[in-house]
């Protein structure tokens, strides 16, 4: 009786110090998720092992970061694995011209993209999920024509971007895509809690009416979060292509619902105003540790898929417990 | 002295909320054939008394019977099996949803609900309009009708007359003494002490989550029972007399003003102008077209003619950032539409601050001292700051202020500001009211409280049917003219 009393006491101020601070959970599980891995495959708990998650983690908490932005707002990317394809393509493509204009036009495709995407949801209207899932079509079609006629030619990517994506300093301990993903983390951090586009990313998502009397034009807030997930997009894709040093229609595909899952793990609500950067950051993270475990428990690819989903649901439930027992 | 006996009992209930204590202990007695008003300040804890009669939170301590038995009510469902029927404070249907889909999600009787809807005239209401597409005075009727559809013991009603027109407000009273006589007791919420005076016959006085009055209605003055509710014999008077020493505008330039404003059939032809330190009141029974003038002012709608001048030039506002680009802002009758519910009061505040996009990659430096200075201009309580949505519901309509506070304006349009909100703090606003004026607004303000109108403005409009029927000096204006006059009788 009393142990069972004192049990549940423990356990309630375990859930109130969770929910206090959830990235200090998240964490906890990361860390316990690394530790189960070492103990399946001690070579795990390495230097090595450290910088090859960290190396899968950083395109993914890039995409993550897209949806993140756009998941405060209310919204979501579907087509983001398709931008990130589409600008490897393009970076592959105009390799020829050096790194910098391959970057630069790989680049342009996410905030064409991007704008697109939020003209159809702020300006017209339309169902995010929709919107963006049309756009991952069109962009499918359009650049498998284009395949075909005017980006024929090199699917290599510049030496630049191989070693961007795949080399490292300090005698290849510290790889440079990780170094991007850590810069992109402090920007979006500082955007999302010290800029008043943050701000009214978060305000937007919480309640568009109350933001649009307040007098913002909330539909500027959203294209530039739908330009700026684009623009992220690019950078992940452009990083994918130069790890495979070539790039191919399915490139990014395998990291569509990871992108959300990370988000959604990480605490932001897929219906806005609740979230942030850190915890999609761990999320990611989480992510990439859970992908290193199932590939080294060595069993088939069907119990590792439904090892990861069963995680991924286990985690975004539990978050939810946490967020609504306040 | 021979009471009827008690039909619901309630005893040391306690509720807190994380640190907040709502609740300490109260105790309340709810007889049969009454109308018990509950009264007390904003965070007194009355609809948190509610919420846990009507089986949304469990108390953590205390007991509750009806008719004698034990009744700790643990869901919604049991309340209701348990003969309790509520309107909460804030409108409790499925915005996305329409109204006749939210009846069979919370399996309303349709026949009884008819019934009742009739008898607030609504019987043409289409049943397939997507809730958030109504006005609020019309979903507090359909609440309530939702609510008498389950044929209660006991009514519990929070603040159902914030929202309401006086002639709504007069057709509920007569609907309530009717209930009464059947055997149906009301618990009634209400900042407005007249109601209570007019129809309630006992109250129950809230401060700080504890009981400290149960008062006979009868047998007292309105000044007594202000003088119970805020403990110290304060005298309101000064304080809202404060607002009525206005300077005169006579001389003051035109700000604000419009010209053959017309839309639709709601609106047929409205002119007026507000000058420079003065407060406009208007005044209409529900439904004369007064929600769509506000639309209208605030840029959410576009008229069908007529002009909008401000400073005495024409202005075309295609959404609310132009007329707020304008200086012109709105308070709206409907706090919701104010209100960032899952972010903090500070940031609830300071999102008027960052409208344009040049503002974006920045915050304004002294944004958190003007946050500040708007809390302290209207008490806000901010226990429960760190989400808007936990505020009590007279705190919340005072975020839906206060947020013009921090970004200042120069034509304030407020519909009902004062909706929740508790005499103490009523005195306070309109105080500001007339100090927002002195400063050199331009106030427009709508009211359903027509008391409101000699303590804050300085003139009134009346409209009738989509036009404005009758101009009074305020100070002159009693209820009684301004009710003549609303009705189309000038
Ligand atoms: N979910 C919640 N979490 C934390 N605090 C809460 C929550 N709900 C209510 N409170 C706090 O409990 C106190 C009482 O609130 P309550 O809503 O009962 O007041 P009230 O008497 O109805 O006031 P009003 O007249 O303004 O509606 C307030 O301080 C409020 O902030
Ligand atoms: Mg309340």
């Amino acid at each position: 009786m009393v142990d069972s009393a004192a049990a549940t006491t423990v356990r309630a101020r375990l859930a109130a110090k969770a929910r206090a601070n959830p990235s200090v959970a998240l964490g906890g599980v990361c860390l316990l998720l690394v530790l189960v891995t070492g103990f399946i495959e001690p070579e795990y708990l390495s230097l090595n092992g450290a910088r090859s998650s960290l190396l899968q983690a950083a395109p993914l908490g890039i995409l993550a970061g897209a949806q993140t932005i756009l998941m405060l707002t209310g919204g979501i990317d579907l087509s983001v694995t398709m931008i990130a394809t589409g600008s490897a393509y393009v970076a592959a493509s105009q390799s020829s011209h050096g790194a910098a204009v391959a970057i630069l036009m790989g680049v342009a495709v996410g905030l064409v993209v991007g704008a697109a995407n939020g003209i159809g949801v702020a300006v017209f209207r339309v169902n995010p999920l929709i919107m963006t899932l049309a756009m991952s079509g069109i962009m499918l079609g359009t650049f498998t024509a284009w395949t075909q006629t005017i980006l024929r030619g090199s699917t290599q990517v510049a030496p630049f971007i191989k070693e961007l994506a795949a080399g490292s300093f300090l005698g290849n301990r510290l790889p440079y895509s990780v170094v991007l993903w850590a810069v992109i983390s402090l920007i979006l951090i500082w955007l999302l809690r010290r800029t008043g586009w943050g701000r009214l990313l978060y305000a937007v998502g919480d309640n568009e009416t109350a933001v649009r009397l307040a007098g913002v034009r909330t539909w500027q807030v959203r294209i530039a979060a739908y330009i700026a997930a684009g623009i992220l997009g690019s950078i992940a894709g452009i990083l994918l292509a130069g790890r495979t040093g070539a790039v191919d229609l399915q490139l990014a595909n395998a990291f569509l619902l990871p992108s959300v899952a990370a988000a959604v793990i990480g605490g932001t609500s897929i219906f806005g105003g609740v979230g942030g950067y850190t915890g999609t950051i761990l999320g990611a993270l989480i992510l990439s540790v859970l992908t290193s475990m199932l590939t080294f428990l060595n069993v088939g690819q069907d119990i590792q898929q439904l090892v990861y989903g069963t995680i991924v649901l286990a985690l975004a439930w539990g978050y939810a417990g946490l967020a609504n027992r306040e | 002295m021979n009471r009827p006996s008690p039909l619901l009992t309630i005893s040391g209930v306690a509720k807190a909320y994380g640190s907040v204590v709502a609740l300490a202990a109260v105790d309340m007695t709810v007889r049969r054939h009454e109308i018990h008003a509950l009264l007390g300040a904003n965070g007194a804890g009355k609809s948190t008394l509610v919420r846990i009669l009507a089986g949304v939170h469990p108390a953590d301590r205390g007991t509750l019977e009806v008719e004698g038995k034990t009744a700790n009510f643990r869901t919604p469902v049991e309340a209701m099996r348990g003969g309790m029927a509520t309107v909460f404070q804030d409108p409790a249907l499925i915005r996305d949803l329409t109204i006749a889909q939210n009846l069979r999600l919370s399996r309303t009787d349709p026949a009884t609900f008819e019934q009742w809807l009739e008898e607030f005239d609504l019987g043409s209401l289409d049943r397939d309009r997507m809730v958030r597409d109504l006005p609020l005075d019309i979903l507090r009727l359909v609440d309530l009708a939702r609510a008498l559809a389950l044929n209660p013991k006991i009514l519990l009603l929070d603040e159902i007359t914030a929202a309401l027109t006086a002639d709504q407000a007069e057709k509920l009273f007569e609907l309530l003494d009717r209930l009464k006589t059947e055997g149906c007791s009301v618990v009634l919420i209400t900042h407005r002490l007249a109601e209570v005076m007019r129809i309630c016959d006992t109250a129950t006085i809230l401060r700080d989550g504890c009981n400290v009055a149960e008062l006979e209605v009868g047998g007292i003055t309105q000044q007594e029972l202000v003088h119970a509710m805020l403990g110290s014999p304060v005298d309101l008077a000064p304080d809202t007399q404060a607002g009525t020493t206005a300077p005169t505008t006579a001389g003051a330039e035109t700000v604000f003003a419009v010209e053959e404003l017309a839309s639709g059939e709601a609106v047929r032809q409205v002119s007026f102008a507000v000058r420079r330190g003065e407060v406009l009141g208007l005044v209409a029974l529900e439904g004369q077209g007064q929600e769509r003038v506000f639309d209208i002012l605030c840029g959410e709608r576009r008229p069908s003619a007529g002009r909008i001048l401000v400073d005495g030039s024409p202005c075309r506002f295609l959404s609310p950032a132009d007329a707020v680009r304008q200086g012109v802002v709105l308070i709206p009758g409907d706090r919701l539409q104010a209100l960032l519910p899952s972010l903090p009061v500070y940031q609830n505040l300071v999102v008027t601050l960052i409208t344009r996009i040049r503002q974006w990659l920045g915050l304004p430096a002294d944004e958190r001292a003007r946050a500040a200075n708007a809390i302290d201009s209207l008490s806000i309580d901010t226990r429960a700051a760190a989400r808007v949505r936990r505020l009590s519901g007279g705190n919340q309509q005072k975020v839906a202020i206060g947020r013009w506070l921090v970004s200042g304006f120069r034509t304030l349009l407020c519909f009902d500001p004062t909706r929740g909100i508790d005499i103490q703090t009523k005195g306070e606003i309109y105080a500001l009211l007339r100090k927002l004026a002195a400063d050199g607004a331009a106030v427009l303000l709508y009211t359903s409280e027509l008391a409101e109108i000699p303590l804050v403005c300085d003139r009134v409009l009346v409209m009738h049917n989509g036009l404005i029927v009758d101009e009074q000096a305020a100070a002159q204006a009693t209820e009684a003219s301004l009710l003549t006059a609303a009705h189309g009788l000038v």
